[in-house]
């Protein structure tokens, strides 16, 4: 079980911020923090490992007291059992996949250890290669197999799916799922993405400016705001072309552009370069599934 | 060829070698703690390492001579102690040297060490790999230029000092007498000949050393690039 209540004064570029966080994991649990970037997820993710110190408060892992600033304890991340995941991996560019995922397991157990976990996240062949001759997946894979290696008491990992496209993300989101279920790591995920969120974990800590403004499952948490019983999309538009009486719009929503039929009187407000918002409600649009 | 000219080189190498060795391990603790240090400590250090790029060697040669004369307390305790003399001796022209070219073993050391994205030593750090083995296993590694850089211009500079080497060392044959004294000793005595035949291996090496820098370090480049 991890204890985690600190807090830190942050300096951001919209002035100083307070960062305050309460919470309890229970052991094996996949828990996210999710929230908008520069709302304290990473620091809060690196005030566990050990490489930002928390002003005041304490985080007791399994009994035993990792910070705590009321007895002057600080644990150097050397002494903390943490696997952490950097959002750019941070793989040793000088060292192969297998010397990678090794350096830190003694001598003896490092051979069983590696090619277990080699085979596991589906690394055999390019045990021997080094980081800078692998794609984004395979990199993200040999940082979570490093990170896996000590069989830490957390692990940590801070958006490691960003860098990807979506296929690799959403293949990767399973072998995480996968590699949770086989190890049972305590797992603290730092998100921005929410499909990750349902996906991945069980629990989710949302985060704004510092604080935690809702938790629970994601279910509980955002099916209020976040997601409604309509469909709704910002775009804008960027062609409209007369067809008989009504006109077709032409408006870009993400990277898709979409065709809406618009009257001669909504056509009057609408402009190309214009933002608009698309709404459908719940009984009328059709659901198909996506070509991968 | 003359018995002089080939003692003179032989010691001008075997002082730049020596030199360059003790800089490098000497020079990794100090970079690294230049590199990384949040002291206040720290710019009152890296000015006294740059002093001697500024500093007219003649300066730091006279205070060197001063200070290990065996009639300055400092001086005398090394002679009593250790028999060691450093005025006029071998070993005081390896610590002039030494002192001379600090900053071109910590400069390039210091800019690699600095050059290492911080969260490769922070991935050490959680995975418990300690200091000692993430500096030899993960951060050396990665400055093989740094090194190659720091290494190659102290040996070219220690080979072309002339101002502490003449203070500290003098001009005793086979000792103290580096091949840049030895030019103005000749040409002092009107040997152009002479003069000219160190001179131009001098130009020889010196231009010979850094050309091979700059093609690893070329060849360093392209392949992080690939």
């Amino acid at each position: 079980m991890i204890e985690i209540a600190v807090s830190k004064r942050l300096h951001t570029a919209e002035g100083p911020m307070d960062l305050l966080f309460n919470g309890i994991i229970g052991k094996g649990e996949f828990i996210t923090l999710f929230g908008p970037s520069g709302a304290g997820k990473t620091t809060l993710l690196r005030m566990v490992a050990g490489l930002t110190l928390p002003d005041a408060g304490a985080i007791v892992v399994n009994g035993q007291a990792w910070f705590d600033s009321t007895r002057r304890i600080n644990l150097s991340p050397r002494q903390r059992s943490i696997g952490m995941v950097f959002q750019d991996y941070a793989l040793f560019p000088n060292l192969t996949v297998a010397e990678n995922i090794g350096i830190a397991l003694p001598k003896e157990k490092r051979s069983t250890i590696v090619s277990e976990l080699l085979e596991v996240a589906g690394l055999q062949e390019l045990a021997g290669r080094k980081p800078d001759k692998l794609s984004g997946g395979q990199r993200q894979r040999v940082a979570l197999a490093r990170a896996l290696a000590l069989k830490p008491a957390i692990l940590l990992l801070d958006e490691p799916l960003s860098a990807l496209d979506l296929q690799m993300r959403l293949k990767l989101q399973d072998e995480l799922l996968y590699l949770h279920q086989r190890y049972q790591p305590t797992t603290l995920l730092v998100s921005h993405d929410l499909s990750e969120v349902f996906r991945l974990s069980r629990r989710v800590f949302v985060l704004d400016r510092g604080e935690v403004t809702r938790s629970g499952s994601p279910t509980e948490v955002f099916s209020q705001s976040k997601i409604s019983n309509k469909f709704r999309f910002n775009g804008e538009v960027v062609h409209i072309k007369p067809s008989g009486v009504v006109y077709i719009v032409h408006v870009l929503v993400g990277q898709d552009v979409v065709q809406v039929i618009a009257s001669e009187q909504e056509r009057a407000s609408l402009t190309v370069g214009k933002r608009v918002l698309i709404a459908s409600k719940a009984f009328n649009p059709l659901i198909m599934t996506l070509e991968e | 060829m003359n018995p002089d000219f080939i003692q003179t080189m032989i010691l001008t190498f075997q002082v730049a070698g020596i030199t360059t060795i003790i800089l490098l391990v000497l020079g990794i603790p100090l970079s690294y703690w230049l590199a990384y240090t949040r002291n206040r400590g720290k710019a009152v250090v890296e000015t006294l390492v740059s002093m001697p790029l500024v500093l007219p060697p003649t300066v730091l040669g006279f205070y060197l001579l001063v200070f290990f004369s065996p009639v300055n307390p400092v001086g005398g305790w090394l002679d009593s102690w250790f028999n060691l003399r450093l005025v006029f001796s071998f070993e005081g022209v390896i610590v002039g040297s030494v002192l001379f070219s600090l900053p071109f073993m910590i400069h390039p050391l210091q800019s690699g060490f600095a050059a290492i994205p911080p969260n490769l030593r922070e991935a050490a750090a959680t995975l418990g790999i300690s200091r000692v083995k993430t500096l030899f296993t993960i951060l050396l590694p990665n400055m093989k230029p740094g090194i190659l850089a720091g290494c190659v211009l102290s040996f070219a500079h220690t080979v072309g000092e002339f101002g502490v080497v003449l203070m500290v060392g003098g001009n005793i044959p086979g000792e103290t007498r580096m091949a840049s004294i030895a030019i103005y000793d000749r040409v002092e005595a009107l040997d152009y000949s002479t003069a000219h035949q160190y001179a131009f291996v001098l130009f020889a090496i010196t231009f010979a050393t850094l050309l091979l820098v700059y093609i690893v370090n070329r060849r360093f480049a392209r392949m992080e690039l690939a």
